[in-house]
C-alpha cells in the first residue's frame, strides 16, 4: 500500500465514539498472497488457506481409503471423548453461561459494539432471523418432535436424570408418572436447546465482535486470543486456531448437509409415498447440488440481498408452522404447558447441568456432552456469522437477544412440536405415529413427518416443512462459506468473490463424495472431536474476552 | 459540460490510481467541475483502517490532498457494507445518483477471460450508470 502521504497509525482518529484500539504492527492482509489460479486473482491467506484446504482434502482421501479402521476409530474417539470428558464438557457450558449472564447485569453490558456512537445495520427482525438461521434452525427441525418423544418413552435406559419414563411395553404408565415423565422431557430437551448453546455461540460472537469492532483487530477466530498471546497470535498459534475453526466448519457443515440431504430425501419418500428413494444415494446427491446451487445463488447475491433474504423466509416459514402446530395441537393445554414447561427448566436446570456424581450415563454423556461438543465445534463459524451481523449493538443489548431470547423462542418451538408428539403418545400410546418412529422403530429424520401426519393438512405442513430443511441448509451453506472465506483470507471480508464460490461448491463436494464413498459418521465424529480442544480454548477466552470488555469506555 | 466529477477510490489499491486521479484532475481544471472521491468500506477492521470513522478520515485527508497536488476542488464521500465484495457496484451506482455526478472517473483492469464470469467495477458501473463514465486501463 503506498499511502505515504496519510497519517500512520499512531494518532487514531475515533469519530465511531470511544473505544480501546489495539495497538500492534499488524497490518490486515500482510501475509496474504495474491496468486492467479488460471484467469481468477485470488487473496489469500498464508498458509491458513493452503493448509486448510490441503487438510480436508488430506482427510477425505484418507477417511475414503481407509474408511474401515479410521473411520470406526474416529468414532470411538468421539465416544471416548464425550464420556470421559463429560464433565469437562458441562462444566464449561455453565461457566459459559455465567460469564454471560455476569457480563449481562454487570456495568460491562452498557459496552457498545463498534465503539460509543456505532450504529446498527440490521433491523433487530433481520438481525434476529439471521441469529437463528445460523445458529440452530435445522437443529429445530430435527429435533422438535425427536428428542422430547425420545424422552418420553426411550426403551433405552438414557432418560434424563435417569427419571420414570412413560410408556413402557407400550402400555401407559399411571398419570402421575405420565406427567412426570413429560415434564422430565420437556426439561431435558429444553436444557439441550436454551441457554448452554446460545451461552457458547454468545462468547464467541461476542469476543470475535469485541476484538474486530472495537479493537480494530482483523475478524478471523486467532483476533479472540491477542490478550493471551500478544503480537504472537500472527504467527503459528493464530494459524492453528483459525485452521482448527476451518477444518471445524467444514466438515461440520459438510456432514451436516451429507447427513441432510440424506434426511431431506427420506421425508421426501414419506411424504410423498414414493417407494425407493427414501435410500437412494444419488437422489441424496442431487439433493446436495440442488441446495449448493441455491448456496451459490445466495453467496454471490452478498449478506443482505442472500443470506439475510433466505433468513427471513425461513423465520416467516417457521413462524406459520409453529402457529399452524400451536393450532392444530391442543391450543389451550399446550400453551399452559409453555410455562409449565418454562417451570420445569428452570427447576431441573441444576441438576441437569450438574457434572458430577450422576447415574445417567446414557443423557449425560450420550446426548448433553455429545450436544455440547457439537455445540462448541460449531461455534468457529456460528460465533464468526453472529459477530459480522451485530456491529452497532450494545453488550447487554447482544447477550438479551443472543442469549434470552432463542431460550424463549426454543421453549416454544420445543413445547409445540415436543408437546405435541408427547399429546399425540399419551392419546394413542403405540398406536401413535411417533411411537412407531421414534421408540419401536428408531428413524429419526421422520419423527417430524410422523407427527405432522396425524394433524390436519398434513400433505401441506409436511411439504412446508421439507422447504424449510432445505432453505435452512442453503442458509447454514451460504452463512458458513463466507465465514471460511473471511478465515481463509486472513479476516478480509472483500476478498474476491471466485473464493466464497470455492468454498460453497469444495463443501458440496466434499458432502457429496463422502455419501456416495461413505465416511459422513466418520468425519462428523472427527468435526465434533474438535470441541474438546475448543471447550478449553474458549475457557480462555471468556478471560480475554472480559479484560477486552473492562478496558472499554463505558 | 460536466458539473460533477464521481471519483471511486480504493484507498487499499492506492499505487493502481495515478492515472486515473491525473485524468479526474484534467477533466475537473477543463469542465470547472468539482470532483468528489467516493469509496467503499468493510465494516470490519481493514488493511486501510480499523473502522469505517477511521476509514471516512483517511479518505478525507486523501482529497484534501489531491484537492491540494491539482489544484482543484475536492472532497470525499465514505459509504460502509456488510458485505463490500458484493455490495460495491450497487452502493457506488447509489452514490453517483446521491450526488448528482454527471461524470464518474475510475481505473479499471484491462478485462482477461475472468471478467466473462465476474465484471470489474467500472465495467458494472459504466453498464448500469445514466452518467457518463471514463475507464482508465
Amino acid at each position: 500500500m503506498s499511502t505515504s502521504d496519510e497519517p500512520e497509525t499512531e494518532d487514531l482518529p475515533a469519530p465511531e465514539g470511544a473505544s480501546d484500539v489495539i495497538e500492534t504492527d499488524y497490518e490486515i492482509g500482510q501475509d496474504n498472497i495474491t496468486p492467479r489460479i488460471g484467469p481468477l486473482g485470488l487473496d489469500i491467506h498464508n498458509p491458513v488457506f493452503a493448509i486448510s484446504a490441503g487438510v480436508v482434502i488430506l482427510f477425505v482421501a484418507v477417511i475414503l481409503l481407509f474408511l474401515d479402521s479410521v473411520g470406526g476409530a474416529l468414532g470411538d474417539l468421539r465416544v471416548f471423548l464425550t464420556s470421559t470428558f463429560d464433565w469437562v464438557f458441562l462444566t464449561a457450558g455453565n461457566i459459559f453461561v455465567l460469564v454471560c449472564l455476569g457480563i449481562l447485569i454487570s456495568p460491562l453490558g452498557k459496552v457498545r459494539i463498534g465503539g460509543a456512537e456505532a450504529t446498527p445495520d440490521f433491523s433487530y427482525a433481520g438481525w434476529l432471523a439471521m441469529l437463528f438461521a445460523a445458529g440452530m434452525g435445522i437443529g429445530l427441525m430435527f429435533f422438535g418432535v425427536l428428542e422430547p418423544a425420545y424422552y418420553f418413552a426411550t426403551p433405552w435406559g438414557d432418560t434424563p436424570l435417569g427419571r420414570d419414563i412413560g410408556i413402557v411395553d407400550g402400555e401407559l404408565m399411571d398419570p402421575a408418572t405420565v406427567e412426570a415423565a413429560r415434564r422430565t422431557a420437556m426439561a431435558g430437551t429444553i436444557y439441550h436447546w436454551g441457554l448452554h448453546p446460545w451461552a457458547i455461540y454468545a462468547i464467541v460472537a461476542l469476543s470475535l465482535a469485541l476484538f474486530a469492532y472495537n479493537k480494530g483487530l482483523p475478524l478471523t477466530v486467532r483476533s479472540m486470543f491477542y490478550p493471551i498471546f500478544g503480537e504472537r497470535i500472527w504467527g503459528w498459534p493464530g494459524h492453528v486456531i483459525d485452521i482448527l475453526a476451518v477444518f471445524a466448519t467444514l466438515f461440520g457443515l459438510a456432514t451436516s448437509l451429507g447427513f441432510g440431504a440424506e434426511q431431506a430425501a427420506a421425508g421426501i419418500a414419506f411424504v410423498f409415498e414414493l417407494d425407493g428413494i427414501e435410500d437412494s444415494t444419488n437422489f441424496a446427491v442431487v439433493l446436495i447440488a440442488i441446495i449448493t446451487c441455491f448456496a451459490l445463488i445466495s453467496v454471490l447475491r452478498g449478506l443482505e440481498g442472500g443470506v439475510k433474504r433466505l433468513s427471513e423466509l425461513n423465520m416467516i416459514l417457521a413462524g406459520l408452522l409453529l402457529g399452524f402446530v400451536l393450532l392444530a395441537g391442543p391450543t389451550i393445554a399446550l400453551l399452559s404447558q409453555f410455562i409449565g414447561n418454562f417451570g420445569a427448566y428452570a427447576s431441573e436446570i441444576l441438576a441437569l447441568s450438574n457434572p458430577v456424581g450422576r447415574e445417567d450415563d446414557g443423557y449425560r454423556q450420550g446426548w448433553t456432552a455429545f450436544y455440547w461438543a457439537w455445540w462448541i465445534s460449531w461455534s468457529p463459524f456460528v460465533g464468526m456469522f453472529i459477530a459480522r451481523v451485530s456491529r452497532g449493538r450494545t453488550v447487554r443489548e447482544f447477550i438479551t437477544c443472543v442469549l434470552i431470547v432463542p431460550t424463549l423462542v426454543s421453549v416454544l418451538w420445543m413445547t409445540a412440536f415436543g408437546g405435541n408428539a408427547i399429546n399425540q403418545l399419551i392419546d394413542t400410546v403405540a398406536d401413535a405415529q411417533v411411537f412407531e418412529f421414534v421408540i419401536a422403530d428408531y428413524v429419526p429424520e421422520l419423527s417430524l413427518f410422523a407427527m405432522l401426519s396425524e394433524l390436519p393438512f398434513a400433505a401441506i405442513t409436511s411439504v412446508v416443512a421439507i422447504v424449510l430443511v432445505i432453505v435452512f441448509f442453503v442458509t447454514s451453506s451460504d452463512s458458513g462459506s463466507l465465514v471460511i472465506d473471511t478465515i481463509t483470507a486472513g479476516g478480509k471480508i472483500n476478498a474476491p468473490v471466485s473464493q466464497r464460490v470455492f468454498w460453497v461448491i469444495f463443501e458440496g463436494v466434499v458432502a457429496a463424495v463422502l455419501l456416495i464413498g461413505g465416511g459422513l459418521a466418520a468425519l462428523q465424529a472427527a468435526a465434533i472431536s474438535t470441541g474438546l480442544p475448543f471447550a478449553i480454548i474458549l475457557l480462555v477466552a471468556c478471560y480475554a474476552l472480559i479484560r477486552g470488555l473492562m478496558s472499554e469506555p463505558r | 459540460m460536466y458539473q460533477k466529477i464521481a471519483v471511486p477510490v480504493d484507498l487499499a489499491h492506492v499505487d493502481r490510481l495515478p492515472r486515473a486521479l491525473q485524468t479526474a484532475a484534467d477533466l475537473s481544471r477543463h469542465y470547472d467541475a468539482p470532483v468528489t472521491f467516493v469509496s467503499v468500506t468493510a465494516e470490519t477492521p481493514t488493511s486501510v483502517a480499523h473502522s469505517p470513522g477511521e476509514f471516512e478520515a483517511k479518505l478525507a485527508a486523501f482529497a484534501q490532498e489531491q484537492s491540494q497536488k491539482h489544484a482543484i476542488s475536492a472532497d470525499a464521500r465514505s459509504y460502509t457494507s456488510t458485505d463490500p465484495a458484493i455490495d460495491t457496484d450497487r452502493i457506488l451506482r447509489r452514490a453517483i445518483d446521491e450526488l448528482g455526478a454527471d461524470l464518474v472517473v475510475m481505473a479499471s483492469h484491462i478485462p482477461g477471460v475472468a471478467d466473462y464470469l465476474w465484471a470489474g467495477h467500472g465495467a458494472t458501473v459504466a453498464a448500469h450508470s445514466t452518467a457518463s463514465v471514463f475507464l482508465v486501463r
